[in-house]
């Protein structure tokens, strides 16, 4: 005894903080010697947080990073939310890094898979958002920290800007663990509008050569919206927002989402819902909720990053957005998250396969999207403990008549589109993940949301209520019944189906009372983004590539 | 390009009045419909031109689950289509079927 040491990490940290002192004055790098910082800052085998979120990136870092000797630097384990850069690919490809865990890697999809069959990547775990950051604090708590801010001043205090995102949750737990954090920002300056990450947090900062690269995810050009989706948003509006009195909602990024948003003030007004559903949003600032913020159907939104060309708009509306004293967005991945599994009533998105049993996934054939958010919003919280008429609804449902003590559940409703591009079949016996999990040799399929959380599934054949079936079998042929003319759809047992559709755990449009012939884009309360424009009040300013006038 | 004529015997009648109706556009994913109400009232007539070939199958099920569901006897379709997906194929006859229920 006497002999054990309990500050190896401190110790460890103040090498690389000494090693890579002479590089800085105070904390500030002067951008060339980025190299140089990274060599000195980083050893082979570190847990590493290359900041990677949804749509902010560290892209000037790591492009730094993937640049450096794989002789010098290798076997880093790779703890980050979004792989999405080629640079985050090359880490790999060069042997710089080895081992991943994240949570989605849209562009880099394809990438990945091959990365992964030629050995090159040692898959940890597609995690959804939380779980990552869960396990940032018990068992991938990062060494190294390179993440991204639009500002700093010379204490090392970070000003984040509207997509502050990830960054705090990152720094949390890399700071107070004898990690180390370095920001690369835009610029330096004297005075910032506000602080988002204390300076003691943060151990070196680097003026990058150009601003971080921001994604533009969740723009949806309505221009784009067909009127089967506007048919599904007809049916998913009048068959569980209005019976469900559903006000606090998540809604995923699909198109048939936004159709939904932009018939709250048309065909939603018409049904005179204003006020009884869709209030409370965990949401990203969609462009497509512009029509329905500014004709009052929404009290507020909390964003989990923000959006290219919004910053303007959502500053002018701090009743509805999370605003900082400097008046713009602040964002944040994790509290968002929470709000989406505590406090939410609803998650209603797309998804690319479902099989029998409602199990969905976005794992196609050669693609690894990950998941991002969608297996926590689309999950039902064991530990809430708050009644709304929603959840209580749902849970009742669910119980039938079984038991006099019955729990909420959440509303977990898939949108799917029977048939994808070139005419693939979306319902399916069995998820491409499934046997890629197989191929790949993975100890859990990479399931988005499975099936004993979906609640409904909304095809444009009809809505299936997967809370009133009470077998397996009922279960199948309740999906069946909404697959269309897919392979699974041809394969219903008509009969049952029917008695399905009689106790209403399938409804047809005719069945909710819906028109054909009202399906048509004349219901869309913005029909291009220079309608969404117009709506702002022209605060809304979309990247070039959504402009076409 | 494909060209066929799908017959059929729909468990009931067209209702309402009109006697023609068009919609829709032969566009890439899109399908032009013309309805006719030309028949006799227990058979319709689907004459079909479409820019995918090999998918008859598909058609006659998406076809006889209409004439399943709605009104549609005495009816003659016209199809140009543009290689739509069945969903768009099924609601291009949903509303063609509705309009026709409309007054003359």
């Amino acid at each position: 005894m006497g002999l054990k040491s309990w500050d190896r990490q401190r110790r460890e940290r103040q090498a690389r903080l000494d090693a890579a002192a002479p590089l800085a004055q105070g904390k500030i790098v002067p951008t060339a010697r980025v190299s140089a910082l990274l060599r000195a800052l980083i050893r082979p085998g570190d847990r590493l947080c290359l900041e990677g979120d949804n749509q902010k990136q560290a892209d000037f870092l790591a492009d730094a990073l993937a640049a450096l000797d794989p002789a010098e630097i290798h076997d880093l384990h790779i703890v980050q939310s979004g792989v999405v850069l080629q640079a985050h690919l090359d880490l790999f490809e060069r042997g710089l890094a080895r081992k991943l865990d994240f949570s989605y890697s849209g562009p880099q999809s394809a990438a990945i898979a091959r990365a992964l069959d030629a050995g090159k990547i040692e898959l940890g775990a597609v995690h959804t958002y939380i779980e990552l950051f869960a396990r940032y604090f018990m068992d991938l708590t990062p060494n190294v920290a390179l993440i991204a801010a639009v500002q700093a001043d010379h204490e090392g205090n970070l000003y984040t800007g509207p997509n502050t995102e990830d960054t705090p949750t990152i720094v949390e737990a890399t700071a107070f663990k004898s990690g180390i954090v370095v920001a690369q920002v835009n610029k330096l300056v004297d005075k910032l509008p506000r602080v988002d990450i204390p300076g003691s947090m943060v151990d070196f900062v680097i003026e990058a050569d150009r601003p971080f690269y921001v994604e533009p995810l969740f723009t949806r050009d309505p221009a784009a919206i067909t009127e089967v989706q506007i048919l599904m948003a007809m049916m998913a509006l009048k068959g569980i927002y209005a019976p469900y009195g559903v006000r606090r909602l998540n809604h995923g990024i699909g198109f048939p989402t936004a159709a939904i948003e932009l018939i709250l003030p048309t065909y939603g007004e018409a049904l005179g819902l204003r006020g009884k559903i869709a209030t409370h949003f965990a949401l990203n600032p969609h462009p497509t909720l512009i029509p329905a913020i500014e004709s009052g159907w929404v009290e507020q939104v909390h964003c989990f990053g923000s959006e290219v060309g919004m910053d303007q708009y959502m500053s002018a509306r701090p009743d509805i957005f999370f605003l900082g004293q400097d008046g713009t967005l602040r964002s944040n991945r994790l509290m968002c998250q929470t709000a989406g599994l505590y406090a939410c009533d609803m998650f209603i998105g797309s998804t690319l396969q479902i099989d029998l049993a409602g199990n969905s996934s976005t794992f196609t054939n050669g693609r690894i999207a990950g998941f991002g958010g969608a297996p926590n919003m689309g999950a039902d919280a064991r530990g809430r403990r708050h009644a709304s008429p929603a959840w209580m609804q749902a849970g009742q449902e669910a119980a039938g008549e079984a038991g006099s003590l019955v729990r909420g559940r959440k509303l977990v409703v898939q949108m799917v589109e029977t048939f994808g591009e070139k005419l693939v079949p979306r319902f399916v016996e069995e998820l491409d993940s499934v046997r890629m999990a197989r191929d790949l040799k993975l100890d859990l399929a990479p399931v988005m949301i499975y099936g004993d959380d979906v609640t409904h599934i909304v095809t444009e054949e009809g809505i299936a209520n997967l809370l009133l079936c009470r077998s397996t079998e009922e279960r199948e042929q309740a999906i069946r019944g909404v697959a269309g003319f897919t392979p699974i759809g041809r394969g219903r047992d008509r009969a049952v189906v029917e008695r399905l559709r009689a106790r209403k755990v399938i409804q047809r449009p005719e069945d909710l009372g819906i028109s054909p012939l009202d399906a048509t884009r004349q219901l869309l309360a913005a029909r291009s983004v220079q309608d969404l424009v117009a709506c702002s009040g022209g605060l809304y300013r979309p990247p070039a590539k959504f402009r076409n006038w | 390009m494909e060209q066929f004529q799908i017959r059929i015997e729909p468990a009931r009648p067209a209702s309402g009045g009109r006697r023609l109706a068009s919609l829709g556009v032969n566009a890439s994913g899109n399908l032009e419909l013309l309805v006719e109400r030309s028949l006799p009232p227990g058979e319709a007539v689907f004459d079909i031109a479409t820019a995918a070939t090999g998918f008859r199958d598909l058609w006659e099920a998406v076809i006889s689950d209409l004439c399943a569901r709605l009104p549609v006897g005495g009816l003659h379709f016209s199809i140009n289509d543009g290689g739509a997906r069945p969903d768009v194929v099924g609601l291009r006859l949903m509303q063609g079927a509705a309009l026709m229920e409309q007054p003359a």
